[in-house]
C-alpha cells in the first residue's frame, strides 16, 4: 500500500485534487441544484398551504445533506489550494456574504415556516424561501461567470477589483442561466415527487422553463465564445474534449424527449447530466487555472502555485478514499428511505 | 475603525453566535440517544414520547447550528486570507475531514432521525440517532483540533513559498498525527465536549423541571429527569477535573495566557495564590477589590503547594495578551462550574430521597441552569481565544528549532476594506438578531406544546398501522385515532 502511494508524486496529486474538487462542486450543483430549483418554483406552483408544505417537504430530509457538498468543497479547497481559497473568498467578499445570507435564509425558512399557525408568518417565510433560493442560484452563477472570464488579480494574488467590477453583463448572463437550469432541474424533481393536480401544474411549467433555458443557454454559449476566448483554448488543444459540449447539447435535447416519452426519472437523470456536463465544460475552460487574472496571466492562481504540500494532498487523498464510500453509501440509504411521493406526517416541516 | 478590529469583532460575534447551538446539539444528542435507548429496552411509550419531543427541539436547534456554521467555514477565507495561506496546508485538511467524516454523517442521519419515525424500524431509528450524535461529536473533534493547533502548533515546519518573486512563509505538515494530537487538543476536546454534555443535561432537566412545576406532562418529565440529572452531576464534576488538566497544560505551552487569566503580573519566589474575584488593571499591574486564596494557583497548576507560577513579567511586552477580559471570563466559567456542581449534586440528592419535586426553589434553580451552562461555554472560549492574543498562530519550538508564529494583526485579508467588513457586520447583526428572536419564539412554542402523552402516542401509532398516513390526513375529520397528533399535520 505504502509503496503504491509513493508512486504518486506532487504533480499527480495536484491533478487528482483539481479533479476531485471538480467532482465536489459538480455534486453540489446537481444536488443543491434541485433544492434551489424547488425554492425558485415554490411560489409559482403551490397554491394552498398544504401544497406549499408538500413542495417544501419534497426536499425536507435532503437539502441539508446536499449543502454539505458545498461545505466540503470549501474545506477541500482550503486544504488543497489554500492560496486559491484565500484569494477567491476575499475577492468575492460582499457577494459571498450575500450568498451566505441566502443559505441561512433557506435553512431557517424551511425549518420555521410551518411551526406557527399564522398566515403572515407563513407568507413571510415563503417569501424568504423563494428569494433566498433565487438569489443563491443567481450569485453562484455570477461567481462562476467571473471565474470563467477572469478577474482583476494583481501581483502576489491580491485582488484589485471591487463588487461593481464583478457585476456586468457576462456574469449576469451566466447567473440567469444558472437560475433557469436549476429551475428546470427542480421542476423535473418536483414532478417525480408530487401527484395529482399539483403534479399537473408542475408539468405545465416544464416546457416554458425548458424553452427559456434553451434561449439563455444559446446566448451564454455564444457570448463565451466571443467574450472569453481562453475558454475554448483547451478544447482546441485537446479536440477529444469536444465530446463534452456535444454530449451537453444532446443531453439538453433529451429532456423534452424523455418527458414526452413519459419517463420523468430518465428526464431527471438527463438534467443531472446537463449540469454535470456544464460543470465539466467550466473546468475544461479554466484548467489549469483556479483564478485567472485579467490583468496579466502571470498573476493567475493556477493549480501549481496555489497548492498545498505533497504530504497534505496525500493525507487528504487517504481521507477521501476512506470517507467517500461511506458518504456515498449513506447518501444512497437516505435517498432510498425517502423515495416515492412526498407525504406529510407529524414530523414534516 | 480599522479592518483588524472589525474583523476580530466579526469573527468573535459570528463564532459566539454559532457556539450557542453546537453545544446544545451535542448535549441534546446524548440525551436523545439515552431516551431512545431506554425506549428500545423497555418499550415504554413514555420514553418514545420523550424521544419524539426532544427530536423536535433538536431539529430546530440543529438548523440554527447549520445555518450559522456555514458562515464560519468561509470566514477564514473572506476575512483572514493571510492566515488562511499560512495555515491552509496544516489545518485545511482538518476542515475537509470534518466535512467528509462528520457533517455528511450528521446531516444524512438527521433526516432519518427527524423524518423517519414512522418510516423505519425502531432499531434503524436508534442507529440513526446514534450516528447523528457521533457525527456531532466528530465535527467537534476536527474543528477543535484545528483550533488547538493554532494555540499549540506541532507536527509542522515553516517553508518559504515563492510567489511571483517574493518569499512568503507558510506552515507545512510534516507529521499528520503529531498535528492532530498536538499538546492541547486532547485536553481541549474533552473539556469542550463535557461542557456540551453539561448544557444538554441541564437543558433537559430544566424543561422537565418546568413541566413538573406546572404539573403537566408528568410521566415524560419524571423519566427525563432520571437520565438528565445524573448526566449533569457526572459531567459538571468531570468539567472541573478536565479544566484543571487544561490549566496544567497551559503553564507549559501558553504561560502568557495562564498569567492573564489569573492576573498574575509578577513572578515571586513564593507559592502563588488564586484570585476568587477582582478587577485587574494592566496599567498599574495590580488587582483591585480582589480576594486571593493563598497557594491555590500553585496547586491548580503544579498539584503542589510550593512551586511559584511564572507571571506576566516573563513575557515580552509586545507578546502580552489582554488581562481583564480573560481574567473575568475565566472566573465566570469557574464560578458557574462550581455553582452547577452544587446544584446538580443537591438535585440528585433530593431526587434519590424522593423529595426533589417538593423543593420548589431548587426546581426553579434547575429551570434557570441552561443559562449558566451556556454562559460557561461562551466564557470558556473567550478565555481561550483572547488569552491567545496577540497571536493567531502561536510561535513554537519543533525538534529544537524555533518556528515563527503569526500575529492576529498580520493575518487579515489584504484586499478587504473596512467598509466591506462593517457592511457585513451590520448585515449579519440584523440577520442574527432576527434569527435569535425567531429561534427563541419557536423553541418556546415547542416547549409550551410539550410531548404527547403515552396514550396519545399509542392511539396515533395504532392509527397509522390501520390506514396509510395519506388516507388519515384526507379523512382527518372522521378518523378517531391519534387525533391530536394528526391535528399537527393538518394545521
Ligand atoms: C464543539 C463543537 C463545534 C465548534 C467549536 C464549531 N462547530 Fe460548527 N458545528 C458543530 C460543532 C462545532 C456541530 C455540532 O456539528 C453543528 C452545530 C449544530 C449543528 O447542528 O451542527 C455545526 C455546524 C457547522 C456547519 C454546518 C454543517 C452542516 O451543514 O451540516 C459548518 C459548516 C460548521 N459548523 C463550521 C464550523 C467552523 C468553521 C467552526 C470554527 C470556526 C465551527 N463550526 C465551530
Ligand atoms: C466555538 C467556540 C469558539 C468561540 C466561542 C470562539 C471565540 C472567539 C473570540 C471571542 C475571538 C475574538 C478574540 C479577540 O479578537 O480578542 C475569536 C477569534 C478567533 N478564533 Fe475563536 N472561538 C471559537 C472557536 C474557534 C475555532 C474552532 C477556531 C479555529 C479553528 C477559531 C479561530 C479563531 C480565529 C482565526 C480568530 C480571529 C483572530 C482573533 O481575533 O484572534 N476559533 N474566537
Ligand atoms: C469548574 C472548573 C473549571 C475549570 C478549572 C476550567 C478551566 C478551564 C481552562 C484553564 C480553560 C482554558 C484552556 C485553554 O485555553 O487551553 C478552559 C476553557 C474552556 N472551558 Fe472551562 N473550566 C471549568 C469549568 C467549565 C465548565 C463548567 C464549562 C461549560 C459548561 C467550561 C467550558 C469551557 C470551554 C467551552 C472552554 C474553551 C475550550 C478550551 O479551551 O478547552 N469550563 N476551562
Amino acid at each position: 500500500m505504502t509503496h503504491w502511494f509513493a508512486l504518486l508524486d506532487h504533480d499527480t496529486l495536484t491533478y487528482i485534487w483539481f479533479f476531485l474538487l471538480g467532482v465536489l462542486i459538480t455534486g453540489y450543483a446537481i444536488l443543491d441544484g434541485f433544492d434551489l430549483g424547488v425554492g425558485i418554483l415554490h411560489p409559482f406552483i403551490a397554491r394552498t398551504d398544504t401544497e406549499r408544505r408538500l413542495v417544501m417537504n419534497s426536499i425536507g430530509p435532503l437539502w441539508d445533506g446536499n449543502e454539505v457538498w458545498l461545505v466540503t468543497f470549501g474545506g477541500a479547497l482550503f486544504a488543497a489550494f489554500p492560496n486559491a481559497y484565500a484569494t477567491i473568498f476575499s475577492s468575492f467578499y460582499t457577494a459571498f456574504f450575500l450568498l451566505l445570507t441566502c443559505l441561512i435564509g433557506r435553512a431557517v425558512s424551511l425549518e420555521f415556516r410551518s411551526k406557527v399557525q399564522s398566515r403572515l408568518w407563513r407568507q413571510f417565510w415563503d417569501a424568504g424561501f423563494f428569494l433566498s433560493s433565487f438569489t443563491a442560484a443567481l450569485l453562484l452563477g455570477i461567481a462562476a461567470g467571473n471565474i470563467m472570464a477572469g478577474m482583476e488579480l494583481g501581483p502576489k494574488f491580491l485582488y484589485q477589483g471591487s463588487l461593481l467590477s464583478q457585476v456586468y453583463w457576462y456574469p449576469l448572463l451566466v447567473g440567469a442561466m444558472t437560475v433557469m437550469l436549476f429551475a428546470l432541474h427542480g421542476a423535473i424533481y418536483l414532478y417525480l415527487k408530487t401527484e395529482g393536480e399539483l403534479q399537473n401544474r408542475v408539468r405545465a411549467k416544464i416546457t416554458p422553463i425548458f424553452l427559456a433555458f434553451c434561449v439563455i443557454y444559446a446566448v451564454v454559449s455564444f457570448s463565451t465564445w466571443i467574450h472569453v476566448p481562453h475558454a475554448t483554448h483547451n478544447l482546441f488543444a485537446y479536440p477529444v474534449l469536444w465530446l463534452v459540449p456535444a454530449l451537453n447539447f444532446l443531453a439538453v435535447l433529451n429532456i423534452p424527449r424523455a418527458m414526452y416519452l413519459g419517463r420523468p426519472g430518465y428526464a431527471f437523470f438527463t438534467s443531472t447530466m446537463v449540469i454535470a456536463a456544464l460543470a465539466c465544460l467550466f473546468s475544461v475552460g479554466i484548467f489549469p487555472n483556479l483564478m485567472l487574472s485579467s490583468i496579466d496571466p502571470e498573476y493567475s492562481i493556477n493549480m501549481f502555485n496555489g497548492r498545498s504540500s505533497r504530504d497534505t494532498l496525500m493525507t487528504m487523498l487517504v481521507i477521501a478514499i476512506i470517507g467517500f464510500p461511506c458518504v456515498l453509501s449513506y447518501t444512497f440509504v437516505i435517498y432510498w428511505i425517502f423515495r416515492g411521493k412526498v407525504k406529510l406526517d407529524p414530523h414534516s416541516y | 475603525m480599522d479592518v483588524e478590529i472589525l474583523s476580530r469583532l466579526q469573527f468573535a460575534g459570528t463564532i459566539m453566535f454559532h457556539y450557542l447551538f453546537p453545544p446544545l446539539s451535542i448535549g441534546l444528542g446524548l440525551q436523545l440517544f439515552l431516551c431512545e435507548l431506554m425506549y428500545f429496552r423497555s418499550r415504554d411509550l413514555a420514553w418514545e414520547a420523550a424521544a419524539r419531543f426532544w427530536t423536535r427541539v433538536f431539529a430546530v436547534n440543529f438548523a440554527m447550528g447549520v445555518a450559522t456554521g456555514i458562515v464560519m467555514e468561509f470566514e477564514f477565507g473572506t476575512n483572514w486570507a493571510v492566515y488562511s495561506r499560512f495555515v491552509g496546508d496544516v489545518f485545511g485538511s482538518a476542515l475537509a475531514a470534518e466535512g467528509v467524516f462528520a457533517f455528511f454523517l450528521e446531516s444524512g442521519f438527521l433526516a432519518v432521525l427527524v423524518f423517519g419515525w414512522d418510516r423505519v424500524s425502531p432499531k434503524m431509528h436508534l442507529l440513526s440517532t446514534l450516528m447523528v450524535f457521533l457525527g456531532s461529536m466528530f465535527s467537534a473533534v476536527w474543528i477543535v483540533v484545528a483550533n488547538s493547533w493554532q494555540q499549540t502548533p506541532a507536527g509542522f515546519h515553516i517553508v518559504e513559498q515563492e510567489i511571483q518573486g517574493e518569499l512568503i512563509p507558510r506552515a507545512e505538515v510534516t507529521d499528520f498525527w503529531a498535528m492532530v494530537f498536538n499538546p492541547s487538543s486532547v485536553d481541549r476536546l474533552t473539556h469542550t465536549l463535557i461542557g456540551a454534555f453539561v448544557l444538554g443535561g441541564f437543558f433537559v432537566a430544566s424543561v422537565s423541571a418546568y413541566y413538573l412545576l406546572k404539573n403537566v406532562h408528568r410521566e415524560v418529565a419524571r423519566r427525563c429527569l432520571k437520565i438528565s440529572l445524573p448526566t449533569t452531576l457526572v459531567c459538571t464534576v468531570a468539567s472541573a477535573m478536565s479544566g484543571h488538566h487544561s490549566a496544567q497544560q497551559l503553564v507549559k505551552t501558553q504561560p502568557a495566557k495562564l498569567a492573564a487569566i489569573e492576573a498574575h503580573f509578577e513572578t515571586t519566589g513564593e507559592p502563588t495564590g488564586l484570585w476568587l474575584f477582582g478587577w485587574p488593571d494592566s496599567e498599574t499591574e495590580s488587582v483591585k477589590y480582589g480576594v486571593q486564596l493563598p497557594y491555590l494557583l500553585s496547586f491548580m497548576v503544579y498539584s503542589d503547594f510550593e512551586t511559584p507560577v511564572p507571571g506576566m513579567d516573563k513575557i515580552p511586552p509586545e507578546d502580552r495578551p489582554p488581562v481583564w477580559l480573560p481574567f473575568q471570563t475565566f472566573h465566570l466559567m469557574v464560578g458557574l462550574g462550581t455553582l452547577m456542581i452544587v446544584v446538580s449534586a443537591g438535585a440528585c440528592w433530593y431526587w434519590l430521597r424522593g423529595t426533589l419535586i417538593e423543593k420548589r426553589w431548587l426546581m426553579w434553580t434547575i429551570v434557570c441552569m441552561p443559562i449558566a451552562a451556556t454562559a460557561a461555554n461562551q466564557a470558556g472560549w473567550i478565555t481561550a481565544e483572547t488569552g491567545r492574543q496577540p497571536w493567531i498562530v502561536y510561535p513554537s519550538v519543533q525538534n529544537g528549532v524555533e518556528m515563527i508564529g503569526l500575529r492576529t494583526s498580520d493575518g487579515l485579508s489584504e484586499s478587504v476594506t473596512a467598509e466591506q467588513v462593517l457592511g457585513s457586520i451590520i448585515l449579519f447583526s440584523i440577520i442574527y438578531l432576527l434569527l435569535f428572536a425567531v429561534w427563541v419564539f419557536v423553541l418556546n412554542g415547542k416547549i409550551q406544546h410539550g410531548p404527547e402523552s403515552p396514550e396519545q402516542l399509542a392511539e396515533y401509532k395504532a392509527s397509522i398501522h390501520k390506514g396509510g398516513m395519506a388516507e388519515l390526513i384526507e379523512q382527518q375529520g372522521t378518523s378517531r385515532g391519534g387525533r391530536s397528533m394528526l391535528d399537527e399535520v393538518v394545521r
